[in-house]
C-alpha cells in the first residue's frame, strides 16, 4: 500500500510538472464563460499610427483551416499588396482542418507558445468561424484592430454592424474584421416552382414559403408532385439556430433553445411526411439534389453558397463554360424565406506577438475596407462582401446574375443583412454544440432513437468533448 | 561450453535501445496519463490562453486537484464513455473477425489440400493480400459513397439505406475490416497449415476420412496455438479500432452512436476532458495488457517455453507481426 | 463385392473433389473481385471531375488533368507540394522501418542468445505491453513532447521506431527456428566481437524476416494519420496521409475548390508506392510469414 502510494505520488508529480498548477477557484471569473457580447459600441481609442508599427518578421504566418481565404489573398490582394512592407517577406499558411476543433486546438496550442516562439514561427494573423469566435474575442490574442493594427472607424464605416458586434469585447475593443457578410437567402429551382407553384417569380414564391406554416403547405404540394421541398435534415437548421433567444452556452451551462429543439421538431415532421430526401449536408445525395431535375425545389444557402456549392453542383458538365444551357446554370432563383438568418462568415485578427503588424493593416485595409476590392469580389466570385457602399454601387448600378435567371439578388442580401442581430446569440461553444446536436439529432430523425434517446447522446458527446461544461 | 555469466552483460547492453525508446516514448506518457487520470483536470475549449499575461497562468485549465476514482467511475458507469465505447468495439470487432477467421480457415484449408492442387496459388494469395496496403481511410470512403443511400451497392440491393441503420452500419464497418484482413489471417493460417507434416493427412486419407473430418481432426487441433495467437492480435487490432468507424460513423458514430470506438472516445475528449479520457486510456491499457497476458499462457507450451528451454522444436510454427 | 464399392467410392470422390474444385475457385475469384474493387474504383474516380456522384465503371477523359493538378502550383499552396510531402513520407517511413527491424532483431537476438536473471521477465513484459495501443498513452505523449519541443519534428515519428515489441516477437519467433546457437559459438571461438558477430553474422542469416516486417512495418508507417496529424503543424513537414486529410477536410468545407478527382488521383499517387514495393516483394511476404514453417 505504501507503495502504491509511492507510485501514485510520481506520477503525480510528473503531471503536475508538466501542467501549471492552478488552484481551485482560481480560473476566471463564470461571466467570461461562454458569456455572450451584447450589442456594445465601439470604445473610443487612438488608431495606432501605421508608421509605428512593426514590421521586422521574414516568415508572415496565418492560420487557417482551408484554401478559401488564400484564394481571395492571392486574387485581390496580392497585386496591390504594399510592396515596400512586404520586401523580404514571405508569406506562410499554415493548413489545419476545420472539423471536430482541430483548427481551434491547433491554433490554441500555438496561441499557448506565442510568447516562447522562435520570431519566424510567431503567429501574424489568424481566422476564426462564428461558431467559436467568441473564444478569441474574449482572450488577449487577438489585437485591437483601431488601437494596435491601426485601422480608422471611417476606414471600418462600410461594414455590416453586425460582423463587428460579432468581434467586440465587452470593453468595447473590435478584435478582428471580416471581408464577407453572410446572410441566407432560400434558393429554389424554378422549374419545379413552375410546375407546382405555376409562377417562378421571386416574389410569388416567397408568398408560397413566407412563414413556417406556408413553407409546409408548400411542402405538401411538393411531396404530392413527387419533390422534396428541401434536400435533408440540416437544411433549415441555421433558419433556427441564428433565432435563438440564449446562446447555447451561458455560465458553464448547456441549454437547448426552444428555436432549437422547434428545429427538431419539425424536421421530424418533415422526415415523417417525406418533405425531404433524408440527406445530410454536404453528402453526396445532397449534392445530387442540386441538379436541375434533382428533384429537391429548394436549398437554404447563404451568399457564398453560390459560388461554392449550387453553381458547381448544378452544372452537367462542370469542367464547360458557365452559361445557360449547361445543367441548371440561370434555372435557379432565390427569395428570403421564412425566417431572416446567416450562416458562417470568417473574420481575420491580428495575432498579439506578431512582429509584422504593418502587413496586417495592409491586409485588413485592402481586403475588408476597400470599396473597389471588395466590389470586384462580389462581382467576379459572387460573394456577398462586408461592405456597404460597394454593394450599394452594385444595386444601382442595375446588377443582374446571370446564374439566377438574370435576378438581383443582392437587394434580398442586402435586407437580410440588415436583419442580422447576433447579440445574445453565440457563444464560444457553438461549433461543437451545432455539429453534435445535428449529429445526435439525425438518428432521432431516422427513427432510430426516441427525442430523448438522441437528447441523452448529445449530452454524453458534447460533455465529453467540452469537458467544461454541464447539461441538465 | 562457456557461454553464460561472461556474455551476460552483452545481453543487457543489447536490451538498451529497446528500453531507452520505450522508457521515453511509451511509458513515461502512459505514467503521466495515469497521474491526470486520478485529477479533475479540464481543459475548457471555450478559452484561449492568456499571452499578454503570462503570469497569470493558462487560464483555460481547470484543474482541480486529486479526485480519487472519480473519472474512473464516471467512464465505467452504465453510460460512461468506457462501458458504450467497449461494448461497441466489441460488437463491431466480432462482425468483421467471425467472417474473417471462417473464410481464412477455409481459404487456407484449401491451399494446404494435397488433394484439392489449386493452381494459381502464388496470385490469389498476393490479390487477397492488397486491401491491406491501403490506407484505411480511402477504402473507408469508398465503401462510405457505394453504401449511402442510392449509392451503387445500396441500389443494387434495393435501397436498404444500410449506413442508417444500426445492424446495417455494424455490417459495412465490419465488411471493411474483413476486406482489409482476411489476407494477413489466411497467410498466418496457411503458415500454420504448412507445418502439419503431409503424413498425417496421406494416413488420414487411407483410413478413408472425409475433408471435413480431417479439418476437425487433425488440422485444427495442430493449429490450435497460430489460431489463438490470430484470434488476440486481431483483438488487439480491434482494440485500436478508430479510422473505420470514424469515417463512417462520425465523432457522434452514427447511428445511435453504436460507431463509437475507444479510440474514438479518446480523439474527442482529449482536448478537454482529460482527467477522464486518461481514466478511458488506463482502462484500455488494462483491458489490453490482459489481453495479452492471455495470449502468452496460450502460447506459452508451444512456442515460449521452448525458447528458455533452448530445446529445439522439431517443427516450428510460427508467428507473424500483431495487426497494425 | 468390396472392390465394387471402392470403385463407386473412388468415382463418387473424384466427382466430389471435382465440386469442391468449381467450389473453391468461384469463391476465390469472388473474393479477388472484391480485393481489387477499390483499386479499380480509385482509378476510375482518379479519371472523373471535380464533383462526383454516383458510381462509374468505365474511366473518364480527366485522368491527365487530375495528374497534373496534383503537381500545380495552385495544389501547392493549397495544401502544400505533393513531392515534398512524398519525400517527407518516404524519409519517415524508411528510418522508422530500418530502425524498427534493426533493434528488435538486436532485442530478439538478446533474449534469445544470452542467458541472464532477468532473461524471463523481460521476455514476458514485451510480450504484455505488445497489446498497448499507441494512443493509450496519447495524451501523455503530446503533453510531453510540446514540452520538449518535439511537435513538428520527425523525430517523435521515427525514433520510437527502435521499441516495437510486434517485430521484436516475430524476431524471436524467427530464431528460435532459424538460428542456431551453435553459429553464435562458432564465431566467438573465431574471435568475433558479440556486436559485430550480430552484424556480420546474425543479420545476414535474419535477411527473410527482416524483408517481412521491413514491407509490414513501411506500409504500416507509411498509412500512420494518428501521430503526424497531431504533431505536425508546418506544411513542409506534412505527410502524405496528413495532406490527404486537408484534402478532404477541403471537400466539406470549402466545396468551391473542393475537386473529388484531385482527391482520388492523391490516393491513387499516394497508394503506388507501396502497391509496386508490395507486388516487387510479394513473395517474400507471401511466403515470408510462413518462414518458420518452411524452415521447420
Amino acid at each position: 500500500m505504501a507503495q502504491l502510494k509511492r507510485i501514485l505520488a510520481g506520477a503525480m508529480a510528473l503531471c503536475m510538472a508538466g501542467a501549471v498548477f492552478t488552484a481551485c477557484g482560481d480560473k476566471t471569473s463564470d461571466d467570461d464563460k461562454g458569456g455572450s457580447n451584447g450589442k456594445t459600441t465601439l470604445k473610443d481609442v487612438e488608431p495606432a499610427k501605421a508608421e509605428d508599427l512593426v514590421n521586422t518578421g521574414k516568415k508572415y504566418n496565418i492560420y487557417v483551416w482551408n484554401t478559401e481565404f488564400k484564394e481571395r489573398f492571392e486574387k485581390y490582394y496580392w497585386d496591390q499588396r504594399d510592396e515596400a512592407l512586404w520586401d523580404g517577406v514571405e508569406v506562410n499558411w499554415v493548413t489545419n482542418p476545420n472539423d471536430d476543433n482541430n483548427y481551434q486546438t491547433k491554433l490554441d496550442e500555438a496561441i499557448k507558445g506565442q510568447n516562447d516562439a522562435a520570431d519566424d514561427d510567431k503567429i501574424d494573423m489568424f481566422l476564426v468561424e462564428a461558431d467559436y469566435a467568441m473564444k478569441y474575442v474574449n482572450s488577449d490574442a487577438p489585437l485591437d484592430v483601431i488601437g494596435e493594427v491601426g485601422l480608422t472607424k471611417d476606414d471600418l464605416a462600410n461594414q455590416y454592424k453586425y460582423t463587428q458586434d460579432v468581434m467586440t469585447d465587452s470593453s468595447g475593443t473590435l478584435k478582428g474584421v471580416s471581408w464577407q457578410a453572410t446572410p441566407g437567402l432560400f434558393m429554389y429551382n424554378t422549374e419545379y416552382a413552375k410546375q407546382v407553384l405555376g409562377t417562378d417569380d421571386p416574389e410569388e414564391v416567397q408568398k408560397a414559403v413566407a412563414d413556417w406554416d406556408k413553407f409546409a403547405e408548400t411542402a405538401q404540394k411538393m411531396k404530392d408532385a413527387g419533390i422534396f421541398m428541401v434536400s435533408g435534415y440540416d437544411d433549415t437548421y441555421r433558419c433556427f439556430s441564428n433565432n435563438v433567444s440564449a446562446p447555447w452556452v451561458t455560465d458553464g451551462k448547456i441549454t437547448i433553445d426552444p428555436q432549437i429543439q422547434k428545429w427538431a421538431e419539425q424536421t421530424k415532421e418533415y422526415t415523417d411526411k417525406g418533405f425531404n430526401n433524408g440527406t445530410s449536408l454536404w453528402d453526396e445525395n445532397w449534392v445530387a439534389g442540386q441538379k436541375i431535375d434533382g428533384k429537391v425545389f429548394g436549398y437554404f444557402y447563404s451568399t457564398w453558397g453560390i459560388p461554392f456549392c449550387l453553381l458547381p453542383n448544378t452544372l452537367d458538365d462542370p469542367e464547360g463554360e458557365q452559361k445557360e444551357g449547361n445543367g441548371g446554370y440561370g434555372k435557379w432563383k432565390a427569395c428570403a424565406g421564412p425566417q431572416s438568418y446567416f450562416w458562417g462568415g470568417t473574420w481575420i485578427c491580428g495575432a498579439y506577438g506578431s512582429d509584422n503588424i504593418a502587413i496586417t493593416r495592409d491586409i485588413m485595409l485592402k481586403m475588408t475596407c476597400d470599396t473597389a476590392t471588395m466590389k470586384s469580389i462580389t462581382e467576379n466570385e459572387q460573394d456577398y462582401t462586408n461592405n456597404k457602399a460597394a454593394i450599394k454601387e452594385l444595386i444601382d448600378g442595375g446588377y443582374t446574375n446571370p446564374f439566377l435567371g438574370g435576378q438581383d439578388h443582392l437587394s434580398l442580401l442586402s435586407d437580410a443583412a440588415d436583419k442580422i442581430d447576433l447579440s445574445n446569440k453565440i457563444s464560444a461553444y457553438d461549433q461543437g454544440c451545432n455539429e453534435e446536436f445535428q449529429k445526435a439529432m439525425k438518428d432521432y430523425f431516422q427513427g432510430n432513437a426516441t427525442y430523448d434517446e438522441a437528447l441523452a447522446t448529445f449530452k454524453t458527446n458534447i460533455t465529453t468533448k467540452y469537458g467544461d461544461l454541464t447539461m441538465d | 561450453m562457456k557461454k553464460g555469466i561472461s556474455y551476460a552483460k552483452w545481453g543487457y547492453i543489447f536490451l538498451i535501445p529497446f528500453f531507452v525508446v520505450y522508457f521515453i516514448f511509451s511509458l513515461v506518457p502512459i505514467l503521466e496519463t495515469f497521474g491526470y487520470s486520478f485529477l479533475d483536470y479540464v481543459v475548457s475549449q471555450g478559452q484561449a490562453a492568456s499571452i499578454r499575461n503570462p503570469s497569470g497562468g493558462a487560464d483555460n485549465i481547470i484543474n482541480n486537484g486529486f479526485c480519487g476514482f472519480k473519472n474512473y467511475a464516471d467512464v465505467l458507469k452504465s453510460d460512461g464513455i468506457f462501458t458504450l465505447s467497449f461494448k461497441n468495439t466489441t460488437i463491431l470487432w466480432l462482425i468483421g473477425f467471425i467472417p474473417q477467421i471462417i473464410v481464412s480457415l477455409l481459404l487456407a484449408s484449401w491451399f494446404t489440400d494435397i488433394r484439392l492442387k489449386l493452381k494459381a496459388q502464388g496470385f490469389f494469395k498476393t490479390v487477397m493480400y492488397m486491401p491491406n496496403v491501403i490506407m484505411a481511410s480511402a477504402i473507408s470512403l469508398l465503401f462510405f459513397s457505394l453504401f449511402i443511400k442510392n449509392g451503387a451497392i445500396d441500389t443494387m440491393l434495393g435501397h436498404p439505406d444500410m449506413l442508417n441503420n444500426v445492424t446495417g452500419a455494424r455490417i459495412v464497418v465490419g465488411l471493411i475490416n474483413f476486406l482489409m484482413w482476411y489476407g494477413n489471417t489466411t497467410i498466418l493460417l496457411m503458415a500454420a497449415m504448412m507445418g502439419i507434416d503431409t503424413s498425417l493427412y496421406e494416413a488420414a486419407q487411407i483410413d478413408g476420412a472425409n475433408p471435413t473430418q480431417v479439418f476437425w481432426q487433425i488440422t485444427i487441433p495442430l493449429i490450435k496455438p497460430i489460431l489463438a495467437f490470430v484470434i488476440v492480435t486481431s483483438m488487439i487490432g480491434g482494440l485500436q479500432m478508430y479510422d473505420v468507424p470514424y469515417l463512417i460513423g462520425g465523432t457522434a458514430g452514427n447511428p445511435v452512436g453504436v460507431l463509437k470506438t475507444m479510440v474514438s472516445q479518446i480523439q474527442l475528449g482529449k482536448n478537454s476532458s482529460v482527467g477522464a479520457v486518461s481514466a478511458l486510456s488506463i482502462l484500455i491499457f488494462i483491458v489490453s495488457a490482459i489481453l495479452g497476458f492471455i495470449t502468452l499462457k496460450l502460447m506459452d507450451d508451444k512456442s515460449v517455453k521452448s525458447m528458455y528451454d533452448k530445446k529445439k522444436q522439431p517443427k516450428k510454427i510460427n508467428m507473424a507481426t500483431s495487426k497494425k | 463385392m468390396a472392390r465394387i464399392e471402392g470403385m463407386a467410392g473412388e468415382t463418387d470422390s473424384q466427382t466430389r473433389l471435382l465440386v469442391r474444385r468449381i467450389v473453391a475457385y468461384v469463391v476465390l475469384c469472388f473474393l479477388v473481385f472484391i480485393s481489387l474493387l477499390p483499386f479499380y474504383l480509385l482509378l476510375i474516380n482518379a479519371t472523373r471531375g471535380k464533383t462526383q456522384s454516383g458510381l462509374k465503371v468505365i474511366p473518364e477523359g480527366l485522368l491527365l488533368r487530375n495528374f497534373r493538378n496534383v503537381f500545380s502550383e495552385n495544389f501547392k499552396t493549397n495544401y502544400g507540394s505533393f513531392i515534398r510531402a512524398f519525400g517527407n513520407s518516404i524519409f519517415v517511413s524508411f528510418f522508422t522501418t530500418v530502425l524498427s527491424v534493426y533493434f528488435s532483431a538486436l532485442t530478439a537476438y538478446a533474449i534469445h542468445v544470452y542467458d541472464f536473471r532477468l532473461k524471463k521477465p523481460i521476455h514476458t513484459f514485451i510480450l504484455i505491453i505488445m497489446m498497448v495501443p499507441t494512443q493509450a498513452s496519447a495524451i501523455g505523449l503530446y503533453r510531453m513532447l510540446k514540452g520538449f519541443g518535439l511537435t513538428d519534428s520527425f523525430i517523435p515519428l521515427i525514433i520510437p521506431g527502435i521499441a516495437a515489441p510486434a517485430v521484436y516477437f516475430f524476431m524471436i519467433q524467427y530464431m528460435a527456428s532459424a538460428l542456431p546457437l551453435e553459429i553464435v559459438e562458432a564465431a566467438r571461438m573465431d574471435g568475433c566481437g558479440e556486436y559485430r558477430t550480430f552484424n556480420t553474422i546474425v543479420l545476414p542469416i535474419l535477411k527473410p524476416a527482416l524483408a517481412v516486417q521491413a514491407i509490414f512495418g513501411f506500409v504500416a508507417s507509411w498509412n500512420n494519420l494518428f501521430l503526424p496529424q497531431m504533431l505536425l503543424d508546418k506544411q513542409e513537414m506534412k505527410t502524405i496521409p496528413v495532406l490527404l486529410q486537408m484534402i478532404k477536410a477541403n471537400i466539406a468545407s470549402n466545396p468551391m475548390t473542393a475537386d473529388t478527382g484531385l482527391m482520388n488521383m492523391f490516393m491513387v499517387l499516394a497508394i503506388l508506392p507501396v502497391v509496386v514495393v508490395y507486388l516487387l516483394l510479394s513473395k517474400n511476404i507471401v511466403g515470408g510469414v510462413s518462414l518458420g514453417a518452411v524452415k521447420g
